[in-house]
């Protein structure tokens, strides 16, 4: 049933390490397909880094970008205006008849870092060859607003640009920020989601030294392994979801094509630790319970869990004990962090649009490298190919170091 | 450098940095009015210049530089 006050989707776009789009990104995580490999870097044997593996794009933005508008940008500026447009144009508002006030809307991306190879490479020139070298450009391009202003200058948006910043759940919340904006009816269209560029040595340095990273350097495409027994840290990525949001009024009226609902959102924080989860997962079951409840939903409707899972040894057995304790044993889960790896404040944006993906069409990918599942996890996870199963409602997990969990419910349209 | 020679350097800058075609790049042009580049883009044709023609371009200078013209006769005199 459906009322006035309902969020839809209308919209889709995303860059990732599995695809320079939404429909290449979702057809390998259903054939299973994985988007690690091996650096090649000098920096890797200069810092003797032990990690030598990431999920790198598929699909280089500057490939898709003009040239002057994308030396204006930092990596993860450039991922969020791709996704953003593709987004845009999926919702039938990239014609040339404006279709939305530009005071009804609005535009929420966040990113976990931000510009940090800028911040990086801006350094080292300000270093060596000192002031005059350093970029006019350096502060719009490290500001992590500055994906979110980007996008929302590109769409001409007048009803407020916002980044929220919660590390890996960052993504997620923008999409729970831009639910929450169009329930309140603020405004009518919320374009929203998450960038993600930071594949270098600092960033890969700091988790590696953190022990958070998988080191499995020899065998690249089995590094991420979520809920496998044998798991060892997560595998760095990179990229950006977007979704196009909009008051189910608003939308149909305009005859929008509705690809599903965003029901409910439910953000919690552990108040535990600054970076390990909560061991029991009580914050992140709060947040799921919170989005079930925003979303009129009861724990039997959920049919299928896309699960945060970054293949930490703590992290994936803490989210399980959520899932089992908010949800049940019953769902159908995924661990799409094993295709895809973790593209930190992108990575909830990403994978929200899989979870719709799964609602809209009826089938949940599997999850890669599942060989054993650790006997802690007691969960349906799929693994070795995706499973078809029709779904009422699906919920999608994000946690971010800080101990912000967001939890976001999906129905279809 | 003759000017004709300057100019034509000029246009590549203003074309590497922010994008406008060298036809449009012309002496009776304003940077700012006419060819849409704003102050960040002038900052870094700036420098580009300063090390293309090995002039000084301060700031109290370059904010004088209202037209590709001034920028031309700037650097043929100080260069």
């Amino acid at each position: 049933m459906s009322t006035e006050n309902d969020v839809v989707v209308t919209g889709l776009g995303a860059t990732t390490p599995l695809g320079g789009d939404v429909t290449s990104t979702w057809q390998a995580l259903l054939d299973g397909r994985s988007g690690v490999g091996l650096l090649d870097a000098d920096w890797l044997d200069k810092f003797e880094l032990p990690v030598r593996i990431a999920a790198q794009l598929a699909v280089e933005p500057t490939e898709v970008l003009a040239r002057v508008e994308a030396r204006r940008m930092d990596r993860c500026e450039q991922v969020a205006m791709v996704a953003a447009r593709q987004a845009w144009a999926d919702a039938g508002l990239a014609g040339d008849e404006p279709q939305v006030e530009p005071e009804r809307l609005a535009v929420v991306v966040g990113t976990g870092i931000g510009g940090a190879m800028t911040m990086l490479q801006q350094d080292d020139l300000l270093e060596t060859v000192g002031l005059r070298k350093v970029s006019p450009l350096t502060v719009p391009m490290l500001m992590p607003n500055g994906p979110a202003a980007w996008v929302g200058l590109d769409l001409g948006s007048r009803g407020g640009v916002h980044a929220p910043v919660s590390a890996c759940a960052s993504g997620a919340e923008a999409l729970a920020w831009a639910w929450r904006m169009l329930r309140a009816g603020e405004v009518d269209v919320v374009v929203a989601g998450g960038a993600e560029a930071c594949i270098t040595a600092l960033p890969l340095a700091g988790f590696a030294q953190a022990r958070t990273m998988s080191t499995r350097n020899d065998e690249p495409e089995k590094a991420s392994r979520p809920f496998d027994a044998a798991r060892d840290g997560f595998v760095l990525g990179e990229g950006a979801g977007i979704m196009v949001l909009e008051r189910a009024e608003f939308a149909k009226a305009r005859g929008a094509r509705i690809h599903g609902r965003l029901a409910g959102v439910g953000t919690s924080a552990d108040a535990y630790h600054i970076t390990g989860p909560e061991p029991e997962g009580k914050g992140a079951a709060r947040a799921i319970t919170a989005a079930l409840r925003t979303a009129g939903l009861t724990p039997q409707d959920v049919g299928h869990v896309n699960a945060h899972a970054t293949s930490t040894p703590v992290g994936d057995v803490a989210e399980a004990a959520a899932i089992r304790s908010a949800v049940g044993d019953h769902p159908v889960v995924t661990a799409p962090k094993s295709a895809l790896g973790h593209l930190l404040g992108a990575a909830g944006a990403v994978e929200a649009i899989a979870t719709l993906l799964a609602v809209r069409d009826g089938v949940v990918p599997p999850t890669l490298n599942l060989d054993n599942l650790d006997p802690a996890v007691q969960l349906d996870v799929v693994a070795g190919e995706a499973r078809r199963v029709e779904l009422t409602a699906a919920v999608n997990d994000s946690f971010g170091f800080g101990g912000h969990n967001v939890a976001l419910a999906f129905t279809p349209a | 450098m003759s000017n004709e020679d300057i100019l034509k350097e000029l246009k590549a800058i203003v074309e590497e940095v922010a994008g406008v075609d060298p036809e449009e790049v012309t002496e009776e042009k304003s940077f700012v009015d006419d060819l849409d580049v704003d102050s960040l883009s002038m900052v870094e044709i700036a420098v580009q210049a300063e090390d293309k023609f090995g002039v000084k371009i301060p700031d109290d200078q370059l904010a004088n530089l209202k037209t590709v013209g001034d920028a031309v006769t700037y650097i043929a005199t100080n260069k």
